[in-house]
């Protein structure tokens, strides 16, 4: 029998009676990382990496009932062993690794295998089943190295202060906010949106190595911003207060910008494409890695991905979830219109 | 390349065209003088013959990528471009070249005509050292499609800011004949190759709308009407035996217009003339969407030229035996117009357009009113004393325009605007009835004020049926009244008809959606415009 379920409240393993990453309320929900679309309100118990405790009290709320796990130690629940390993795709993201009956099965939610400088590195585990995403599963997909990518952000930056512009990055509150904050901190202070100060705040706390930046809040003078650098969530990169910064250039982050369709798209004056999902050759090697025989797609091309998979004898199969639907977008806008 | 790789990147990433000018404005001050002709050929649709087909590029490139040919086109259907699908599906170049644009553009016309297997060999090398935006470039300059958003306009305006010329005089020169490599950058702004001196126009004098009773305007016999014609405002310049015709967009157009190329021979030397292009058959002005068949063509063939003829209504005379007018009143000027065109051998293609006779603002009043029947857009009122005023200048031309038409529509899309606007849903698309369906007409995006915005904005958001990328599918419940100044047939548009200068008009709060106009209420309106 298999070790996981797609059922309509997500993904189910029935020995161990607890879901990964559900869409509806349970009992016990294991949890990848902490993006809106992977973790829901209103769950009983939540077991997650220590990391991803204060993602989830800072999204969810200061009482819910949270377990937590450093990444290789196992666990049993109902005789099936758990562990998490890193999944490299932002701070506390982890892949789930189980066992039973000698049956492994990794559920790896989302993940890079470049290591970002912020969250733990990718590590690739052997497994019978493994379940993968695909948001970037076309092989126009490849991304660039991303010293290379920071290099360009800098070079930006630096020409938007000659000519007396503010950079505003936009970029997600949870991961990529701070990996741009690790990145770009020795290039002078950092503004960052509520979202992401409350987040890093969290962060911090808890220990992570995260350099200082500065919430903007509403007595701050906007003249100090002037010719700085700014980053906000997507939901506010159109938004009004975006607008009252005098002379901003916007620069978008994110995968999609590979392609000029999605940087028109989002008509901003920059776009990077800096992601914090796998590439194409990223998918394939973290999947051959783990030697599995089934792999399981839940979202991003996973018509294409699946099939391609098949095509060079790695069998697979596309489900459906909730997954990868405007991530963030539901988390990040009672926030956007508080400031 | 590299460098012509950033101005492209830089007129992707901006919408604003000032940043666009001053990136290419920064570009002809940079670069390799040697591309600089090259790029301009390329901005400005000259085209070298294809070296390579678009079968052989895919082939080639899903061979190197290593994807079967589905992922290929799976691929290409997300991206929606091929020369940038093969750029981002190759693998990363392993070579590095400094090979410049002018390089590139040569090598690639020298294949023609080349071997299958040794156009293969250079364009594989190409791919291997070039990065992808760079790839994506020379993909572009094989098919000799590029298309980023660089108007004609825009590029003159910066070639003219960049070498500090007038740019009518750069319009002219690009516009003449040269090979990119055989000129020079400096050369080509010069107008070497042309004599800029001879095509030389003057900047249009322009009519405010008259917004007030014309018994304000004072006595009637201080006063000249013309019809107001809905056409191509054009100047038609003669000097040295050269003959120009200029466009109000300053752009030249003296190829578009076989039919006026008589004036070559039969004006004068040192003359100009300012009039409208229109579409005349049998001595009648055809409608504007008739006229629109014959614009931005390269090539007129002969059921063009049979079915939209062209004639010049001419208004003014600006220049006459080479000495600049425009300061003498209108009335003296009327007078050397009329002698000018008394002497035309070829009649009825280049006319004076007629002065409406009236005694009283009463008459005229009345007359204005049959403007449509003309195909005019209503009356041009100009004082008899009036100077040709360079550009818009209140009180001596008044344009008195008839009221558009209208059409009550309902409301079926809704998509958020820009700028100032990108919260609210401002881009509406409107639909008359056709039996139960209901049949997109127009797309509007102005002429409502900021609070009725609002109000459809929530409209919007509360009855949201489906969601395509950004826009909205709404029920159809709003009402609008949209203006419009010409109906037009077209096999793009779904209706089969398309409205010119659609706008809205008003909100229609006191109608429902099922007493809106119907398709073939437009149409009746189509066919007795046609006739």
């Amino acid at each position: 029998m298999s070790l996981i379920k797609f059922t309509n409240k997500g993904i189910y393993c029935e020995q161990g009676d607890f879901y990964i990453d559900p869409w509806q309320p349970v009992n016990l929900a294991v949890t990848t990382h902490g993006h809106a679309d992977h973790v829901k309100w209103g769950n009983k118990a939540y077991l997650c990496h220590e990391l991803t405790r204060p993602i989830l009290n800072q999204r969810l709320g200061p009482d819910l009932v949270i377990e937590t796990l450093p990444y290789n130690k196992e666990i049993s629940i109902n005789g099936v062993k758990l562990s998490l390993f890193p999944a490299g795709h932002v701070i506390g993201s982890s892949q789930i690794r189980l066992e039973y009956k000698g049956e492994i099965c990794v559920v790896s939610g989302d993940y890079k295998v470049e290591y970002d400088g912020i969250s733990t590195a990718f590590e690739p585990v052997k497994c019978h089943t493994f379940v993968s995403e695909s948001t970037f599963g076309l092989p126009i997909y490849k991304w660039q190295p991303q010293n290379l990518i920071f290099g360009q952000i800098k070079d930006w930056v630096s020409d938007n202060r000659d000519k007396g512009k503010t950079s505003v990055l936009v970029a997600y509150s949870l991961g990529k906010a701070q990996r741009l904050i690790k990145n770009l901190a020795e290039y002078g202070e950092i503004y960052v949106h509520n979202s992401i100060a409350n987040l890093n705040e969290g962060f911090i706390r808890a220990g992570v190595d995260l350099p200082e930046s500065i919430r903007i809040t509403a007595d701050l003078k906007k003249e100090t911003l002037q010719q700085g650098l700014v980053i906000v969530p997507p939901a506010l990169a159109e938004g009004k207060w975006i607008k009252t910064l005098q002379n901003a250039a916007t620069g978008v982050c994110s995968g999609w910008m590979q392609v000029r369709a999605g940087r028109r798209w989002r008509s901003a004056d920059a776009g990077f494409a800096l992601s914090d999902h796998a590439d194409w050759p990223g998918l394939l090697s973290a999947i051959k890695a783990t030697e599995a025989e089934t792999v399981f797609v839940t979202h991003g091309f996973t018509a294409t991905f699946s099939k391609y998979l098949n095509e060079i004898g790695i069998y697979s199969e596309e489900v459906k979830t909730q997954y990868g639907i405007e991530e963030e977008e539901a988390a990040e806008k009672p926030i956007a219109e508080a400031i | 390349m590299k460098r012509f790789s950033e101005l492209i990147q830089q007129l992707e990433t901006s919408n604003k065209t000032n940043d666009k000018i001053a990136a290419l404005v920064d570009y002809f001050s940079n670069a390799d003088d040697r591309d600089k002709p090259y790029v301009i050929a390329m901005f400005t649709g000259k085209k070298p013959k294809r070296p390579v087909n678009t079968a052989l590029l895919r082939a080639w490139a899903i061979e190197r990528s290593e994807i079967p040919a589905w992922l290929f086109a799976e691929s290409y259907s997300s991206v929606g471009d091929l020369s940038e699908t093969i750029a981002l599906v190759l693998p990363p170049p392993a070579l590095v070249t400094d090979r410049k644009l002018h390089e590139w553009i040569n090598d690639l016309a020298a294949l023609t005509g080349k071997p299958d297997e040794q156009k293969k060999e250079f364009i594989l090398n190409a791919w291997n050292s070039l990065d992808t935006q760079q790839r994506f470039i020379f993909n572009k300059l094989i098919s000799g499609n590029f298309r980023i958003g660089v108007s004609h306009k825009m590029l003159v305006n910066a070639l003219a800011k960049q070498s500090n010329t007038d740019s009518n005089k750069i319009m002219h020169s690009i516009m003449g004949k040269w090979q990119p490599d055989q000129i020079s950058y400096e050369e080509l702004i010069a107008g070497a190759h042309v004599n800029t001196d001879n095509s030389w126009p003057y900047p249009f004098c322009l009519a405010y709308a008259l917004e007030v009773n014309p018994e304000d305007l004072g006595e009637e016999s201080l006063w000249q009407a013309e019809w107001k014609w809905d056409g191509i405002r054009g100047q038609i310049v003669k000097r040295n035996g050269e003959l120009f015709i200029w466009s109000r967009g300053e752009e030249l157009v003296t190829d578009q217009f076989p039919e006026l190329h008589f004036l070559r021979d039969e004006l004068p030397d040192g003359i100009v003339l300012d009039g409208e292009i229109l579409s005349v058959k049998d001595g009648n002005v055809q409608v504007f969407s008739i006229l629109q068949q014959r614009l931005n063509r390269k090539t007129i063939n002969k059921s063009q030229l049979n079915d939209a003829p062209v004639g010049f209504y001419i208004y003014d005379i600006l220049e006459y035996e080479a000495a600049d007018i425009r300061e003498r009143p209108m009335s003296a000027r009327r007078e050397i117009l009329e002698l000018v065109a008394s002497r035309f051998k070829t009649k009825d293609v280049a006319i004076l357009s007629p002065v409406v006779q009236f005694k009283t603002w009463e008459e005229l009043t009345k007359i204005r009113t049959k403007s449509r029947e003309m195909n005019s857009e209503g009356i041009m009122l100009k004082r008899l004393d009036s100077l040709y005023h360079s550009g818009r200048k209140r009180g001596d031309w008044w344009k008195w325009k008839i009221n558009p038409y209208t059409v009550d529509t309902v409301m079926i899309y809704a998509q958020k605007g820009s700028g100032r606007r990108a919260n609210f849903y401002t881009d509406y698309t409107f639909a008359v009835r056709d039996g139960e369906k209901l049949i997109t007409i127009a797309k509007a995006y102005s002429g409502l004020t900021d609070k009725e915005i609002k109000e459809v904005d929530a409209f919007v958001k509360r009855n949201a049926v489906e969601k395509f990328g950004p826009v909205r599918t709404v029920k159809p419940e709003l009402v609008f009244e949209i203006a419009f100044e010409g109906i037009a047939e077209s096999k793009r548009h779904k209706a089969g008809l398309a409205l010119r200068f659609p706008r809205i008009a008003r909100w229609r709060k006191d109608k429902k959606a099922e007493e809106i106009n119907t398709l073939d209420d437009l149409r009746q309106l189509l066919n007795s415009t046609l006739s």
